[in-house]
């Protein structure tokens, strides 16, 4: 186990390498010269221009920036933004924000997708089942940005149960509810569907009729005997979606105002703030990798049939 | 064992040479998209305290229909029951509310599964299943029960019990996965055993053992088991009578001895000239012609007719009802009397 887990740590290392080096060279070829473009519509001043292009290294080859960039992030420096800002404070700032949000959406995912799927599992062919088949199928079919604005209209303005938009800044937990609902809604929508088939699946299985023959009562063959096999498919996909959840929150967190990560790196793209977005998504990685390490290990707990050497 | 599960106190109720368990002209069907299919066409058997009752057909017969049917562990559905009763101690199971029945599964009435590495559940352990049995029937705590759990394991003559209580059920070997099944369904000190096919998944060499093993435990604690398997020879040694069903019928009943030295039924007559025998080395196996019907279109008048070589035009129009032929034996056949005279059995 140990050794397994020194293992795929050590594998982290080329993957991290080689993702941060692909989106290196992607910013890069985004094109445009950053310097002009903080001026915007005025004429740069040359004597600024050639100082911060030497300061940045942006004359040297891609290579050589790639490499300062890296010898930047051994030591800990994950470079400067050209306003001057260390990205280092804006990640700090950005990411407890889009963890708090990942967190309400997943939450909101686990329960609401693990119950209802259980619920059709259990009743397959019911009136129960097709509800929850014909809800989900509508969740996955609208956009995020529609349904993103529907749930604003009615939930934040029209019945004000929650706010509407985030506190510039620092958003509350209750900021957070709406655009969590809208980041969870499609993945609770697959979970459900996945909880509903590996339940639908075990229920046949011989190890629950076992159980069932043993005498143990409904209750207890359902918790202990069906839904902890059932399960295992829905662990994998949850830690792979904890990760998509924290990036894939751009659209969500431009709705409700949210300053996470998504519109971090939304703003870096457009203001070409190469070092930003390198980082920020070089961090995200991250958070996948380690993600995915966590689901293998949570894996042979799940199902004592796995084992890792 | 240093347990008292040699004494029974609750057994009292039982009248002794009375019958434990009664199926009673037992029907069930399966209403699927495509039909109805009738798996069981008025079975009837019991089992007393200490008996042994063989119950022997092909796939499809309906054998382990019946099975469930008493375990109460039918799907239904797609399975309906239409008809008959299936009485323990004299009370009609089949009239009882959820939880009386669920109290008698496992506790009073236990299942040996055919297939041990798919009946017992692969991500615990095989302690927790087995001490599940005390914490859920008898409210013991997770460290007796687990003390229990290995005794039970002893009880099969499981080696290094101890060392192997917190293993799961994939490491252990077949014959040991099914001693497992076996003790499992011991753990409650239960009346009745049914064991559906409990070596077919096991080498010849484990079947014995286990056989031998399961027919120890019942002797010794004299319980009542239904044993259900196509497998004549795995019957022979530990059968006090044998059922023998076709169609969702009983064509057969009697003493083991009795229908194996003089069959009264042509199925049964067909079954045992096909078991392989040393002294016929070399020559082709005998094979009963046709294949066992569909159960949603099962031949109008003995459902055998089509495949058996006695077959009048009596038998395509008439169900031959299951009648005493001899003392003790019972055969559902137009031409029973004609079959078991050609076999010397009265």
């Amino acid at each position: 186990m140990g050794r397994y887990v020194v293992r795929r740590l050590l594998q982290m290392i080329p993957v991290f390498l080689g993702t941060t080096f692909l989106i290196y060279f992607m910013v890069y070829q985004l094109g445009g010269d950053p310097i002009s473009a903080m001026f915007g519509d005025k004429a740069a001043d040359p004597v600024f221009v050639r100082q911060m292009r030497e300061e940045y290294h942006l004359n040297d080859p891609l290579i050589v920036q790639y490499w300062y960039y890296l010898t930047g992030l051994l030591t800990g420096d994950f470079g400067t933004s050209f306003s001057g800002i260390p990205v280092a404070d804006e990640l700090k700032r950005a990411f407890p924000i889009s963890i708090r949000l990942a967190l309400i959406a997943f939450a909101i995912e686990i329960v609401v997708g693990v119950g209802a799927g259980l619920l059709a599992g259990l009743r397959r062919g019911k009136f129960a089942d097709s509800v929850v088949l014909v809800t989900t199928l509508i969740v996955i079919s609208i956009p995020v940005f529609v349904l993103g604005y529907v749930v604003q209209y009615w939930l934040g303005l029209k019945w004000q149960l929650f706010p509407a938009t985030a506190t510039p800044g620092d958003p509350t937990w209750e900021d957070l509810i709406l655009p969590g609902i809208v980041l969870g809604s499609l993945s609770l929508a697959f979970v459900a569907r996945l909880t509903r088939t590996s339940i639908a699946e075990n229920m046949r299985a011989d190890f629950v009729r076992t159980a069932t023959a043993k005498g143990l009562p409904r209750r207890r063959v359902v918790t202990v005997h069906l839904l902890r096999n059932s399960l295992i498919p829905v662990v994998t996909f949850l830690g792979a979606d904890l990760g998509a959840l924290m990036a894939g929150a751009i659209v969500t967190e431009g709705i409700f105002n949210v300053d996470g990560v998504g519109r971090l790196i939304y703003l870096a793209v457009t203001k070409h703030e190469n070092a930003t977005v390198v980082g920020a998504v070089a961090a995200l990685v991250i958070v996948y990798l380690v993600m995915n390490l966590i689901v293998d290990l949570l894996y042979a707990v799940l199902d004592p049939r796995i084992r890792y050497a | 064992m240093t347990t008292n599960q040699q004494t029974k106190p609750e057994k009292t109720d039982a009248v002794p040479g009375a019958p434990l368990l009664e199926v009673d002209d037992l029907h069930v069907e399966f209403r699927t998209r495509d039909g109805v299919a009738k798996a069981i066409n008025g079975v009837s058997y019991s089992v007393s305290a200490g008996e042994t009752l063989a119950v022997l057909g092909e796939s499809g017969s309906g054998k382990s229909v019946t099975a469930q049917t008493i375990m109460g562990i039918l799907d239904m559905p797609p399975g309906v029951i239409t008809g008959g009763e299936i009485r323990f101690h004299g009370r009609d199971m089949l009239k009882m509310d959820k939880d009386e029945r669920r109290k008698i599964r496992g506790k009073k009435i236990a299942m040996i599964f055919q297939d041990a590495l798919s009946a017992l559940n692969p991500v615990y352990s095989v302690g927790f299943q087995l001490a599940e049995m005390y914490r859920v029937h008898e409210g013991m705590s997770r460290k007796d029960a687990k003390a229990r759990a290995i005794e039970l394991m002893d009880l099969v003559k499981i080696p290094a019990a101890k060392e192997r209580v917190n293993d799961y059920p994939h490491q252990f070997s077949g014959g040991m996965r099914q001693r497992i099944m076996i003790a499992m369904a011991m753990a409650l000190d239960p009346e009745l055993i049914i064991a559906d096919e409990p070596t077919t998944a096991l080498d010849v060499t484990v079947q014995a053992q286990v056989m031998d093993l399961l027919a120890e435990l019942q002797r010794e604690r004299h319980m009542g088991l239904i044993l259900i398997t196509h497998d004549l020879g795995v019957v022979a040694d530990v059968a006090d009578k044998i059922a023998v069903m076709y169609a969702g019928r009983i064509v057969e009943h009697a003493p083991v001895d009795k229908l194996y030295s003089s069959p009264a039924h042509p199925y049964t007559e067909g079954l045992l000239a096909s078991i392989p025998r040393l002294d016929l080395k070399g020559q082709d196996l005998y094979a009963i012609k046709g294949l066992p019907p569909n159960l949603m279109r099962i031949p109008s008048g003995c459902a055998f007719n089509p495949r058996c070589p006695y077959a009048q035009d009596i038998c395509r129009a008439d169900v031959p009802p299951l009648i005493e032929v001899a003392p003790a034996r019972h055969s559902a056949c137009h031409f029973a009397q004609q079959v078991l005279d050609k076999n010397g059995g009265s």
